[in-house]
């Protein structure tokens, strides 16, 4: 019972991250219909923020010091700029342009961020000690379940309550489900292009920063990669979910993020290095299942 | 026939025009006489191979293809396993078959046997992937890239896991590259204004009205998965001839995102396009070598601060689909005329 307990945790914590990543990539999908493959590269910069640029070994941190209350508004507002100011300067551009040409700006994006702060940071891993008296253990019915665990789990879950809020509640979240239904429609119907997609822009650049955080406060170092990995299965999470499908993104990743961990249970001991080939493989066996995703919105479906 | 034979017409100058460019550049390499140079071109006739490779599928079918360095991978596993000697392989590689330890092939027919490996493989994961289309078929090509590169990074007795397998003869110089880079361009032709080609353009364009006049899109498209991943496969068998060193990671996210963008940046829709894409490329990323290395200027050496090259080639490709999203030959293929060139197949 407690073995299982730890599994559903480990499961929720790590598809948490995936969901909050393939929410990030189908907001933007829904109003632009741009595959960001930048977002990993935001996931990043949010946390290479919160050091000093230095090529040294030893992280010097900066902003990190700064108290809780004051850090996290100021990590959330800079992946929200820098989420912003991509779309200004760089996809705005390419609105009409096919989906593959917006696809590889993105990765060229993505690639100049990468390198930037690779000129700036080196590309050593660095070691930064971020609330880790958050790594403790506390017992829930037998079960020792780190504290981490179950902070990033209710985090996810207040996110995902605040954003559902939004989209249902207000005017901005009525607009942007609308753009994402139907963009055409929608401006045709007075809704301001510019300014549902810069909003998509930037709750999605806050949700990178959110992983951001989560990332570097459970693995206790900085690295250049760290967004890579969760940015490529969210990525996945929102094509199995149903491209443009915010709640179908979410269940998906909690899937990936369940799969995997199942996965890293039940395999037999010589298969598991070969886990992540398995979860490729139910990726690929729920594509034929299912070509157009587990909710596939109404206005995907093509027309002739 | 009269039309076949008036297409070829219409569209050889293409073809030569292509091949032209590439011999040129080889000679022009030789030419100069820098080692250091003729290595770059040499891996840029690679990185044409590469990218033609991928665009027998993807410009024919417009299914963007995450999954074609897998072939790579395959390829120069394959010639791996066919080419190094005896001894090392019972050393380093002690879990494959006895009857592979045992051979040494020549290194043609290993890169062609490496390719026919890729091409097997691409058959049959096709026959399942071929039947998805859009960005779902481009995810599980990724998915299939995955599996390739986790396999080939945790079977230790068989590739050596993520460590490098060393020992593989080195042979690919610049007139084996050019060879190599002048064979997939005359396939790629040659695939485009066949029957198979031509019908699977129709299917990109007009899926539906192609359909109703009889086109099969799926068997279309597992062809041309097939072929090119034969192409990339003997491309991977050549790499590792060149390098003389595999390890998986050097067929996974880099070399992936670096070929597309190379393709794009032409223009995914012609074979021109995927030709020039390289070219381009590599020659501002060459440039911006030569700068970040330094340029001697009466005296003084000017060179830009090392980390400016990545960054600048990202941007400057950013500009160009800024200014061309079709890419730069704008889909079209070079031909004969300067002015009106002909579109292909539209």
């Amino acid at each position: 019972m407690t073995a299982l307990l730890q599994i559903l945790f480990d499961a929720l914590s790590l598809g948490s991250l995936y969901a909050l990543g393939a929410l990030g990539i189908a907001l933007i999908f829904g109003v632009m219909r741009l595959v960001n493959f930048a977002h990993g590269d935001y996931i990043a910069f949010c946390v290479f923020a919160l050091l000093w640029p230095s090529i040294d070994a030893a992280a010097i941190v900066f902003a990190g010091n700064l108290p809780t209350i004051i850090l996290i508004p100021l990590i959330l507002a800079i992946g929200a700029g820098l989420s912003v100011l991509s779309e200004i300067l760089v996809f705005r551009r390419f609105r009409n342009a096919n989906p593959a040409t917006m696809m590889i700006a993105s990765f060229a994006l993505g690639y100049v961020l990468k390198n930037f702060l690779l000129m700036l940071f080196s590309s050593r891993p660095k070691s930064i000690d971020l609330w880790s008296n958050l790594s403790q253990q506390v017992e829930i019915a037998g079960a020792r379940i780190p504290l981490l665990q179950v902070i990033t789990i209710t985090i996810t879950i207040v996110i995902l309550i605040a954003l559902t809020a939004f989209l249902k509640r207000t005017r901005f979240g009525l607009e942007m489900r609308a753009a994402a239904e139907n963009f055409t429609m929608a401006r045709m119907l007075g809704v301001k292009a510019n300014r549902v997609i810069m909003l998509a822009f930037a709750i999605s650049g806050m949700l990178a920063a959110a992983i951001g955080l989560i990332l570097a406060t459970q693995s206790g170092t900085v690295d250049i990669q760290m967004g890579m990995s969760v940015m490529l299965v969210a990525f996945i999470a929102t094509v199995i979910g149903g491209l443009g499908s915010l709640p179908g993104a979410v269940i998906a990743g909690f899937l990936i993020g369940g799969a995997s961990v199942l996965m890293q249970v039940i395999l037999p001991l010589e298969a598991r290095p070969f886990r992540d080939a398995f979860v490729y493989g139910a990726v690929i066996a729920c594509l034929i299942w299912r070509p157009q995703g587990l909710l596939a919105p109404k206005s995907a479906k093509q027309r002739v | 026939m009269a039309q076949r034979s008036s297409l070829l017409a219409r569209t050889i100058s293409t073809l030569i025009i292509l091949i032209l460019i590439l011999v040129a550049i080889a000679v022009v390499t030789k030419l100069l006489g820098s080692r250091p140079f003729e290595r770059t071109v040499v891996e840029m006739f690679i990185r044409v191979m590469l990218v033609v490779g991928i665009y027998i599928f993807v410009g024919n079918s417009g299914v963007i293809s995450f999954g074609h360095m897998g072939f790579m991978c395959i390829g120069a596993y394959a010639a791996a396993w066919f080419t190094i000697p005896a001894v090392m392989k019972q050393v380093s590689l002690p879990g494959l078959p006895n009857f592979l330890i045992n051979t040494q092939l020549p290194i043609f027919l290993s890169a062609f046997l490496a390719g026919l490996l890729a091409a097997l493989f691409a058959l049959i994961v096709g026959r399942i992937l071929m039947r998805l289309s859009g960005i779902a078929a481009s995810i599980a090509t990724f998915a299939m890239l995955a599996v390739i590169n986790v396999v080939y990074s945790n079977w230790d007795s068989v590739t050596g896991g993520t460590g490098s397998i060393v020992g593989i003869p080195f042979y690919t110089g610049i007139w084996t590259a050019l060879g190599g880079a002048i064979l997939v361009v005359i396939i790629a032709y040659l695939y485009q204004i066949s029957r198979s080609g031509l019908a699977l353009r129709a299917g990109r364009d007009e899926a539906t009205a192609a359909a109703a006049s009889g086109v099969n899109i799926v068997r279309e498209r597992l062809i041309a998965f097939v072929i090119s991943a034969f192409v990339i496969g003997v491309a991977g068998a050549l790499y590792g001839h060149f390098l003389g060193v595999v390890n998986p990671d050097a067929f996974y996210l880099g070399v992936t995102f670096i070929t597309l963008s190379m393709l794009v940046v032409g223009g995914m829709n012609s074979l021109s396009g995927a030709v020039m894409g390289v070219i381009v490329i590599s020659g501002i990323i060459q440039l911006l070598r030569w700068l970040e290395k330094g340029v001697d200027l009466g005296g003084t050496t000017l060179a830009i601060p090392n980390g400016l090259q990545e960054i600048t080639i990202g941007l400057v490709m950013i500009v160009i689909l800024m200014f061309r999203p079709s890419g730069l030959t704008r889909n079209r293929e070079i031909t004969w005329r300067f002015k009106g060139a002909t579109k292909p197949s539209e």
